[in-house]
């Protein structure tokens, strides 16, 4: 097999583009496409500070790398979980990462803004782990960027993320989800911070490639809570599909994205307001994380 | 040759001299979830790996939101 652009020998096949690429052309490819999804949806600019969320994982480690060597001024944020060695072996992967590039790092324990660790979390709510684990993530990147004064939040969702959250949204009909559900969203209140996915345009197969070609240290192993995640079911249902019809999951999204959610989006309008206890955005009186971190107290 | 799996991180022996993409059929593995990494190097589905080979396929898949 050979590179599409120079002709030497390719490293990866990438079937949906009916392509392949050597590693310094894959590469370059990789980066293009970040480029694109950023043009596109106007995500981020060179004169504003970015908060880069990384797990230490080769999504948003790619991600990172990727702004950073593309002159963006990045930040990242590591929020610490507090599951067990995964924990502590994914935040020493971002901490040697951030060190390596002498770049800046916050780092913010669950456990100290919730009231316990995620698996504390997880026994007192009897919902899924990723659930409460969700919830405080996206809580606390936000709250962390107003903090530092830093006007957006970069995530590390690909392709197949957003597919299959796409998939699971489509499955149960949740339209507030589906209205909700884009590589960029605008703030729509002065203590909502704007949320982008640069790599919402490259399969997690293209992001490890990428990981790996550049030498980036992330941690391969899977949350231990991941297992038997529905998220993870519908990954390998698409993943079947794509096999049989590469394509089928960028079709799937891209089409979404071009052509259903703007009706999605006219029909979800929500009432924006600020907690009473913690002052954040809510839609309620008190906002999701001040309850879950009473339910947390109350167990304690 | 051997083949290193990962998740949990485990070695089988298959048969060596034909294409990756006959190692993963026979593994039942797509593809499309999986580098194949020879030493330093990505190596494609049609190159065809040698017997004394160790290629290490390592799963892309991540997340778990409920």
């Amino acid at each position: 097999m050979k590179c599409r652009k120079c002709g030497g020998a390719a490293a990866l096949e990438l079937r949906r583009h009916n392509a392949a690429f050597c590693a310094p052309d894959f590469i370059e490819f990789f980066r293009n496409q970040v480029r694109e999804a950023i043009r596109r949806h106007r995500m981020l600019t060179r004169d504003e500070p970015v908060l880069v969320a990384v797990s230490g994982g080769k999504d948003s480690l790619a991600l990172w790398d990727v702004l950073a060597e593309d002159g963006y001024r990045t930040t990242g944020l590591y929020l610490d979980l507090g599951i067990f060695d995964y924990s502590v072996e994914s935040r020493a992967k971002c901490e040697a990462f951030a060190a390596a590039r002498g770049l800046p790092l916050v780092v913010r324990r669950v456990a100290d803004e919730v009231g316990a660790p995620v698996p504390v979390i997880k026994q007192v709510t009897r919902r899924p782990p990723c659930s409460g684990c969700g919830l405080s993530k996206r809580y606390l990147m936000n709250r962390a960027a107003l903090e530092e004064g830093i006007p957006v939040v970069a995530t590390g969702h690909n392709l197949d993320d957003e597919a299959a959250t796409l998939f699971g949204s489509v499955l149960h009909w949740q339209t507030e989800s589906l209205a909700r559900q884009s590589p960029a969203l605008a703030s729509s209140h002065p203590k909502l911070v704007r949320k982008v996915k640069p790599l919402y345009r490259l399969s997690e197969r293209e992001t490890a490639a990428y990981a790996f070609l550049r030498r980036i240290d992330y941690i391969v192993e899977e949350c231990p809570f991941a297992v038997g995640a529905t998220s993870i079911a519908h990954k390998e249902a698409l993943n079947r599909l794509e096999d049989a019809s590469p394509g089928a999951k960028h079709n799937f999204l891209f089409g979404f994205l071009d052509k259903a959610r703007p009706a999605f989006e006219r029909a979800e309008e929500v009432d924006l307001r600020e907690c009473a206890r913690c002052g954040q955005v809510t839609t309620g009186t008190l906002c999701a994380f001040c309850k879950l971190a009473d339910q947390v107290k109350r167990a304690g | 040759m051997k083949v290193v799996l990962r998740n949990p991180r485990r070695e089988v022996e298959v048969a060596g001299n034909r294409r990756v993409k006959d190692v993963l059929r026979e593994l039942a593995i797509l593809p499309e979830t999986v580098l194949v990494i020879r030493g330093d190097d990505l190596v494609t589905a049609d190159q065809v790996v040698a017997d004394t080979d160790v290629i290490e396929l390592r799963p892309v898949m991540s997340g778990g939101r409920a």
